[in-house]
């Protein structure tokens, strides 16, 4: 019953390594502040420490920018890397993520749909239904060539994500504003510029409600591993367990592509990386792809805001480009199954 | 009674019917060989024991329980099933494949397999010669290599009832005997052993009891040396057949003669 002591200090390992990431993300920046100073905003804020040991406008910068967005960071990532794994094994597609197969783009639609009708408050439903649209799509697509193979799943992805990437870009171009081209690009590519402590509530919600569901199923997610008649023989109701699981898929990415925009890759390259190292027992897999998408995104966001100081990178472009060679050695990996 | 009792199951396909009010038993304690050509429907015979397919009539029991409306967890605590062909992308070693075999028997809470479960993992790869193999990567192993790691599977259910198709397809000769003498001992432990099989000589040798299959229907039921006949041969499989009695040995010998033209 007891896990295995290697995993105990893996998990302590990645444990330590995202509060040190995170600790060292929010010294990173314009304004030059400590660790130190850092984590005495943060006791101040948390009621450990009377008086805030920085100036307000210090303090501001780490309560009100940094710490926002780094949780966002942290919350995005585990939140994409789950949804990614989950698709790998409900698809049997390892190519699966909710980005290629045009999940995100959908939830990114749905969302500025709920956004320009004036609806800002319902935005996460609006990317949470244009996400399962999207899914619902992207299956049927899939059947109409004849079954969801991967490289018939990715192509509906393709055509499902070009709809909808098409129709965000014509929505915000119809309801120019001075910085419409920013925003589009935000919402195509991924951006977590500008997240606030309700970004930070959003997606702490969202990962409360789906990431238990999910990471309770990692038996049923075993014995998908040969199929569907091999993981029902293993007593699993494939039929609940499934459409369970996609729901929380696009809950997730919903919520994660309210908060950050399509951010691309990260469901796909983090699965694949902790598997080499851990193999396929989801219930090592999916906390492990949590913290490790976590950390993961919290770099790329890092490295975006600061390599080319003081402009800011949207954190989908750091993502493709780690993301997209990591795709092609999968392709090349699984070309027979393709 | 004890053990597994089908009677008259009809599953279709769209229109035609796959099966068409099959019925066989399968004792406790026996090997039962399920034979006949090429899409008789054996294999589909076998889904609907295991509840994968829908049926349209008929009855499936074990120990005088219905299988069709058992939860489907308690279903997989109870028979195991060895598919024909088992493929993966996952990456697993063989020691996890065969752990899948103690899914029916964990909670969703458990982060880990029990004791239990470890060593009844163990017992199963030494069960099959496959203990050497058990940090190996399973998509990286033969045919039959696999195959055997599926029945180890399989045996980590610990099952009452033990149905597989074709187990022996991707198998040497050796290979072959190992596993069925394995089958074997899971009857005389008390297990009901179903096995869809092709080599009629295997069937007369391992089986106690066989299942002759046709069109769906079930032709003939019985000891293998009252089944294996010259006219069932010649009906259900279009074989001509000699079969004779080899002196010392208390199973039939299948000599395959011509396969003349039906028409």
């Amino acid at each position: 019953m007891t896990p295995r002591p290697v995993y105990v200090m893996a998990y302590a390992g990645l444990w330590a390594l995202l509060l040190a990431s995170a600790a060292v993300a929010m010294t990173l920046g314009p304004a030059h502040i400590s660790v130190g100073e850092v984590w005495g905003t943060l006791l101040h804020h948390l009621g450990l420490l009377a008086d805030s040991p920085v100036s307000r406008l210090r303090d501001a910068i780490v309560w009100e920018l940094r710490l926002p967005r780094v949780l966002a960071a942290l919350g995005v990532g585990a939140g994409l890397a789950l949804a990614g794994t989950v698709m790998q094994v409900l698809t049997r597609n390892p190519l699966a993520d909710p980005y290629l197969l045009g999940l995100s783009s959908g939830a990114a639609f749905g969302a500025v749909v709920f956004l320009l009708a004036g609806a800002a408050l319902l935005m996460p439903l609006g990317a949470f239904l244009g996400s399962l649209a999207a899914l619902g799509l992207a299956l049927a697509i899939a059947r109409l060539l004849g079954g969801a193979t991967p490289s018939r799943a990715i192509l509906a992805g393709i055509c499902i994500a070009a709809l909808a990437s098409a129709g965000t870009s014509l929505l915000i171009f119809w309801s120019a504003t001075g910085d419409s081209y920013r925003e589009i690009l935000s919402w195509l590519i991924g951006s977590l510029s500008g997240s606030n402590w309700s970004d930070v509530l959003l997606v702490g919600l969202g990962l409360v409600l789906c990431a238990p569901i999910i990471l309770l199923s990692g038996r049923g997610l075993d014995a998908f591993a040969f199929g569907d008649a091999a993981a029902a023989s293993l007593g699993i109701d494939i039929v609940r367990l499934r459409w369970t699981l996609l729901a929380a898929t696009a809950l997730l990415t919903g919520v994660m592509v309210a908060v950050g925009g399509a951010i691309g890759f990260v469901g796909l390259v983090v699965p694949h990386a902790v598997r080499l190292a851990v193999g396929s027992r989801h219930r090592v897999l999916l906390p492990m792809s949590m913290l490790v998408g976590a950390v993961f995104m919290l770099w790329t966001d890092t490295a975006a805001r600061s390599l080319f100081d003081p402009r800011e990178l949207p954190v989908g472009i750091v993502t493709a480009l780690v993301g997209a060679p990591v795709f092609l050695l999968i392709l090349l990996r699984y070309r027979r199954v393709t | 009674m004890s053990g597994l009792v089908v009677e008259g199951v009809t599953v279709k396909a769209g229109e035609r019917s796959i099966l068409d009010g099959a019925g066989f038993t399968a004792p406790a304690g026996a090997v039962t060989g399920l034979i006949g050509p090429n899409g008789a429907g054996k294999s589909t015979l076998i889904g609907a024991v295991m509840g994968l397919r829908r049926l349209l009539g008929g009855t499936i029991a074990f120990d005088d329980a219905s299988l069709p409306t058992m939860p489907p967890a308690e279903r997989a605590r109870l028979c195991a099933h060895v598919e024909q062909f088992a493929t993966t992308t996952e990456r697993l070693t063989v020691g996890d494949v065969v752990g899948l075999g103690r899914v029916p028997f964990q909670s969703a809470w458990q982060t880990a397999p029990s004791a239990h479960d470890e060593a009844v993992v163990t017992s199963a790869l030494a069960a099959m010669g496959m203990s050497a193999f058990a940090g190996r990567l399973y998509h990286l192993l033969s045919g039959g290599e696999q195959q055997r790691v599926q029945i180890a599977r399989a045996l980590a259910q610990e099952p009452r009832l033990l149905l597989l198709d074709e187990p022996t397809s991707h198998l040497d000769i050796r290979a072959q005997l190992l596993v069925l003498d394995v089958l074997r001992q899971q009857a005389q432990a008390g297990c009901s052993v179903v096995l869809a099989m092709h080599d009629l000589n295997l069937a007369a040798r391992y089986c106690d009891h066989l299942v002759a299959l046709n069109a769906g229907k079930v032709v003939a039921e019985g000891r293998p040396a009252d089944v294996l006949d010259p006219d069932l041969l010649l009906r259900v499989y279009g074989v001509a057949a000699t079969i004779v009695q080899v002196p010392g040995k208390p199973y039939p010998l299948v000599i395959y003669d011509s396969a003349p033209n039906s028409d």
